[in-house]
């Protein structure tokens, strides 16, 4: 759990269920595969298709979701600035996506303690991408296909083909969390 | 009286707002220079060094270095000697706001209605314009976008005139401790006291316009800014929220005269993309 100094490691996504579970809170990781994005807009259009029993548009098994409104590419480039958004928003719709296989997720900021129950429950991740790097990370976006919700813009499930996708595990699959344990250290009162 | 075009409005708000979203202000960028130079903590070092990396990408690329580009707030200072010609003044900053989020490559993050339809309006309007009347015959434009990271992590509170100074700083960093990795640290703490109500949150708004590290020129705000960013520092929250000790990078505080049954204070807190840029015309 204190490796944090530690050379990132590679990780492909989707994520399979071993890798998922093998990954500790403090590692640097970089993630090459395909990835969804999905915030707020997105979450609430598949939480009333969960409830209505309807099918999704993107089978979530095994799948990471990206936390991100692009901003639109200039010519030439493959993605616009897109770093991460805050999670909390996503927390009320996040627990039935677990149900259904999502194993990762990458955002900013704290998750509900039934996301993290959830994620104990179902084996996923949650990594922490560095808020407002968005042109940095951007770099690492080769491909931007939007395949849901078109007419929501920025808010669209987008697929981003990443090489190299720089983040951290923030919370693992057994619950260790790094903004619960690494703040303390530096507190000074 | 002196004219001045409703179109030269327009161009020099399109400007304005493609300028701050590219480059991070001068100030903002030393400060997180400073902070990285300080750090303890590997992991916030290391946060600290992608975000300049990042903010150095954006301005040479000319992309947004942030995605959140933000709603579009402008503080305008119109001369009453300023007549403006050719249009009405409102819709010559929307159009500036529409023209540099459609043509800049730059996100548009606004919604028509709050609370049903939710609907993007597809070119970043409505902008936010706070109109002061100023003497002379000049006309002064601050274009100021506001991500919503460290907007949600706002707030506001009516405190009691007998909360003192205690109550002020306890508010303000209670606030921010709570907002913890949320609103994207290390920030810039805007904090407004006086007035009523939305006076406070206005002026917590023009705080961040302040250059960061730039303190209150009353030495009493001053020293009050330097003691709540020294308690903030302490909670070791750090940059990302990962630890560390570079919560906040900078508070600033503007005040104003209140009624005598009331102290408002509103915290309205910055990401590090701290972002403005201004011209008179």
């Amino acid at each position: 759990m204190n490796n944090t100094d530690a050379k990132p490691i590679k990780i492909a996504a989707p994520l399979t269920d071993d890798v998922a579970r093998s990954l500790k809170a403090g590692q640097n990781v970089l993630i090459s595969g395909i990835i969804y994005t999905a915030r707020d807009a997105a979450h609430r259009r598949l939480a009333e298709l969960i409830s209505l029993g309807q099918p999704l548009p993107v089978d979530f098994s095994g799948q990471i979701i990206y936390y991100a409104g692009p901003a639109p590419a200039r010519p030439g480039y493959a993605s616009g600035s897109a770093g991460p958004t805050t999670s909390y928003r996503m927390d009320p719709y996040t627990v039935p996506l677990l149900e259904r296989g999502l194993k990762g997720m990458i955002g900013k900021g704290t998750r509900s303690k039934e996301v993290i129950e959830g994620m104990k429950k179902y084996g996923a991740v949650y990594f922490g991408a560095v808020g407002g790097a968005a042109a940095l990370i951007a770099r690492s976006i080769k491909k931007v296909e939007v395949v849901a919700y078109e007419d929501l813009g920025t808010e669209a499930i987008h697929r981003f083909h990443v090489e190299d996708f720089p983040a951290i595990v923030v919370i693992d699959s057994q619950g260790n969390n790094l903004y619960e344990t690494e703040p303390p250290k530096y507190r000074k009162r | 009286m002196r004219e001045i075009k409703a179109e030269i409005i327009t161009s020099t708000v399109k400007n304005l707002f493609m300028e701050a979203n590219y480059i991070i202000d001068r100030d903002v960028y030393e400060e997180l220079k400073k902070a990285c130079d300080t750090e303890v903590s590997p992991i916030g070092k290391s946060i600290l060094k992608q975000i300049i990396e990042n903010d150095e990408i954006a301005a040479k690329e000319r992309i947004a270095l942030c995605q959140d580009t933000g709603m579009a707030v402008v503080f305008a200072e119109l001369g009453q000697d300023v007549r403006i010609t050719g249009g009405d003044f409102n819709e010559a900053v929307n159009l500036g706001v529409r023209e540099a989020y459609m043509e800049g490559f730059l996100r548009k993050s606004v919604v028509k209605d709050p609370l049903f339809e939710r609907k993007n309006t597809n070119d970043n309007t409505p902008a936010l314009i706070y109109v002061d009347i100023v003497p002379g015959d000049r006309l002064k434009i601050v274009a100021a976008p506001k991500g919503a990271g460290s907007e949600n992590m706002s707030a506001l509170r009516m405190l009691k005139p007998a909360d003192g100074v205690e109550g002020v700083k306890n508010f303000v960093v209670d606030t921010v401790l709570k907002a913890g990795p949320n609103p994207c640290p290390p920030t810039i703490v805007g904090v407004g006291i006086g007035g009523t109500m939305e006076k406070a949150a206005l002026l917590s708004k023009k705080a961040l316009l302040r250059p960061a590290g730039q303190p209150n020129s009353d030495e009493r705000y001053a020293r009050l800014e330097k003691e709540i960013l020294c308690e903030i520092n302490k909670s070791g929250i750090g940059p990302g929220g990962l630890g560390g000790r570079m919560t906040s990078l900078s508070v600033h505080i503007e005040h104003f005269p209140t009624h005598i049954a009331c102290l408002p204070v509103a915290v309205n807190i910055c990401c590090h993309a701290c972002r403005h840029a201004s011209a008179i015309l």
